[in-house]
């Protein structure tokens, strides 16, 4: 049996002293050193990254997926008194483009996107020929082409939502509504009027966005949009349809230059139409500017002629110096104060107050007009809201012209009781008016719809005056009035023509302004209603021209408001068919 | 002591693990929901441009054009009679 045994010889293997390892201290510590200064360094850099530059890291790795959004908010709506849409904002798309990116579409493709934005192909190619980073090609195109143009993914071409404005009422209320420019801001009537509260703030929120551009989280602090508050005006839009329909059919008729009609409730002094001609489209405003932009009856005054007189009548009945039958001489039908002569057009002899109404003397209000002091004539035209502006808060509403009463000469009191020599807008006119159609109180107006009621007004007259002061009204209207086409079948109305002559470089010119403002109806007054019709060329008197506008308006509103008959049914018949509408 | 570090380990594993899975259903949910307030907001916008066809459709203009020369209806009087008898009998 073989027996194997270690070798003997030598050392054993771990303590050979060849394998002794003879480490020498300083090495080791080297190599330990070394070994914690890169450590060190680590710990350094780590703390540098951390701490020091932390923020801007933080800031580079939220801008691989943190995204600010911006919530749009939309402009509030403008709506009639029963809610009927007047100005409504809808997205639109805008298409941008980045030059440099979009030259390098293909022909066909800038065919296609040429034709998709009803442009040549010519014209794109001058957009973005243009040496900018970037450049509308077209603003507000409906969403539909936005999404068909999207799915063409074209390069450089980019969108963006936009609100767009519209008006479904179109001309119809264009001068009251007005109109936005293309980013949002009003620039007329109540767009402009209301801009801080129609427009909307948007909102905007930080989010985490996933590759395929899902939002997944919302971090951060989030600021909800606000949307623009929705307007509500007092504008009744079938009466506005009526006024503004029979305005421009009397100024066809009569071939005239332009025309405005005021309808405003009498018991809370709403605005329940203001129509103007000519007008404007607001859905499409190219090449728009000059006359058809005016809203003249506000911006615009001009002499009232003889629809002041009842006012004169009213104050001298006020004062008791006269009462509705007292005899006026008016013959020979003219008169010279101050070197001046006033005359009538046709001489009337003796009438009564309530005659000098219903036939339109001008002796005869002069006459009246001349027992008064100057003050007192002046602080009836001022209480009446004459050289004010009417505070609607509309852009560029005009408060006429009303001269201090010092410097009156009996002249100018004269000719100022049948409405020359002071100046006046429509507006203004009616809301004079308003004194006749409630117990004497001149009634704030108002563009948007009154809640509080009663609204009340400054007394100017008292109840008894008011009523004596309808009659007169009333017998204008009346055959031997100067306006009886201004009846109404079935109700009772009232009011007064007038005839101005213009003023052109400082003198009166052979051009008319014919005017008629009424109250309806007498009993129980629930509307008033100014029509004026500026340089009527086929007829002239204030009667004949504004007076069957005035009717037709009058009937309609009445009717639409369901305001019971207040006529015998005789009137109505007599009437009928002779003015179908 | 091995035993207890073992188990405290496992159960971090296990609540690790169920805040993945939540924070992925969270994402999930909250996705859904932003489609849907999309497709809310998609939906106000249509009910908008509806207002807006039907007010374009109903503009007095048009009633009135329509009510008189397709209708053949008339205007009445104050009293409720025809105004002008010529168009009257419609079809």
């Amino acid at each position: 049996m073989v027996v194997r045994r270690r070798p003997q010889r030598g050392h054993r293997y771990t303590e050979s002293p060849v394998l002794e390892l003879a480490l020498q201290g300083w090495r080791s510590r080297m190599v330990g050193l070394l070994l914690m200064a890169a450590l060190f360094a680590l710990i350094i850099r780590a703390f540098y990254l951390q701490v020091i530059q932390n923020d801007f890291l933080q800031e580079k790795g939220d801008s691989r997926y943190r995204r600010d959004i911006e919530v749009s908010a939309s402009r509030g709506r403008i709506v009639d008194r029963h809610g009927d849409m007047l100005a409504v904002s809808t997205p639109m798309q805008s298409i941008w483009a980045i030059p440099a990116d979009a030259r390098t579409m293909t022909a066909t493709q800038k065919q296609q996107l040429a034709g998709m934005l009803e442009m040549t192909a010519r014209e794109l190619d001058g957009r973005i020929a243009a040496d900018k980073n970037f450049v509308y090609l077209r603003r507000q195109v409906s969403p539909e082409s936005g999404e068909r143009i999207a799915a063409l993914k074209l390069p450089g071409i980019h969108q963006e939502k936009e609100y767009r404005r519209f008006y479904p009422a179109g001309d119809m209320t264009a001068h009251i509504v007005g109109f936005t420019g293309v980013d949002d801001k009003g620039l007329e009537g109540v767009e402009l009027a209301f801009q801080q509260s129609l427009l909307g703030r948007p909102g905007n929120r930080t989010v985490i966005r996933d590759r395929r551009g899902n939002i997944v989280e919302d971090v951060g602090a989030m600021r909800p949009p606000q949307d623009g508050k929705d307007i509500r005006l007092a504008l009744d839009s079938k009466i506005q349809y009526l006024a503004y329909s029979q305005l421009k059919a009397t100024v066809d008729a009569h071939r005239a230059k332009a025309g405005g009609a005021v309808v405003i409730d009498a018991r809370s002094g709403e605005i329940l139409a203001l129509a103007n001609w000519p007008a404007y489209n607001p859905n499409n405003r190219q090449n728009l500017s000059g006359a058809p932009l005016r809203n003249r009856a506000i911006t615009d005054a001009f002499e009232p002629g003889s629809v002041l007189k009842p006012f004169i009548a009213a104050l001298a009945l006020e004062q008791g110096k006269l009462t509705i039958n007292t005899p006026i001489h008016t013959e020979p039908g003219r008169m010279t104060l101050n070197g001046a002569t006033i005359t009538d057009p046709y001489p009337h002899g003796v009438l009564t107050v309530a005659g000098v109404i219903q036939k339109s003397s001008n002796i005869g209000s002069a006459k009246i007009a001349l027992g008064f002091s100057p003050r007192e004539m002046w602080e009836l035209y001022d209480k009446l809201g004459f050289g004010q502006t009417p505070s609607l808060g509309f852009p560029g509403e005009i408060g006429g012209r009303l001269r201090p009463w010092k410097s009156w000469r009996p002249i100018e009191q004269a000719t100022m009781s049948y409405g020359h020599g002071i100046s006046v807008s429509l507006i203004q006119l009616a809301r004079a008016y308003t004194v006749f159609a409630n117990d004497g109180e001149v009634m704030p107006l108002s563009l948007l719809q009154v809640d509080e009621m009663p609204v009340r007004g400054e007394r100017v007259f008292s109840p008894q005056t008011v009523r004596e002061t309808r009659l007169m009204l009333e017998m204008v209207v009346q055959p031997g009035g100067t306006a009886p086409r201004a009846r109404v079948a079935g109700y009772r109305v009232g009011g007064k023509s007038g005839t101005a002559y213009k003023i052109e470089d400082g003198a009166y010119a052979r051009k008319y302004v014919a005017s008629f403002v009424g109250v309806a109806p007498i009993s129980d007054p629930r509307l008033v209603i100014a029509v004026m019709i500026d340089e009527p060329s086929l007829g002239h008197y204030g009667g004949d021209v504004a007076g069957p506008a005035f009717s037709r308006i009058a009937a309609g509103a009445l009717r639409s408001l369901g305001v019971p008959l207040d006529a015998p049914l005789q009137l109505a018949a007599a009437d009928s068919g002779k003015e179908p509408l | 002591m091995l035993r207890f570090n073992m188990s405290l380990l496992l159960i971090l594993v296990v609540c690790a693990l169920a805040l993945v899975t939540s924070q992925h259903r969270a994402r999930k949910l909250f996705q859904e929901l932003e489609q849907d307030q999309e497709r809310a907001r998609q939906f106000e916008v249509e009910y908008g441009q509806l207002q807006l066809e039907m007010s374009t459709w109903a503009t007095h203009a048009r009633i009135e054009k329509i009510a008189r020369d397709r209708l053949r209806m008339i205007q009445p009087d104050a009293a409720g009679r025809p105004l002008a008898l010529k168009t009257a009998g419609g079809r």
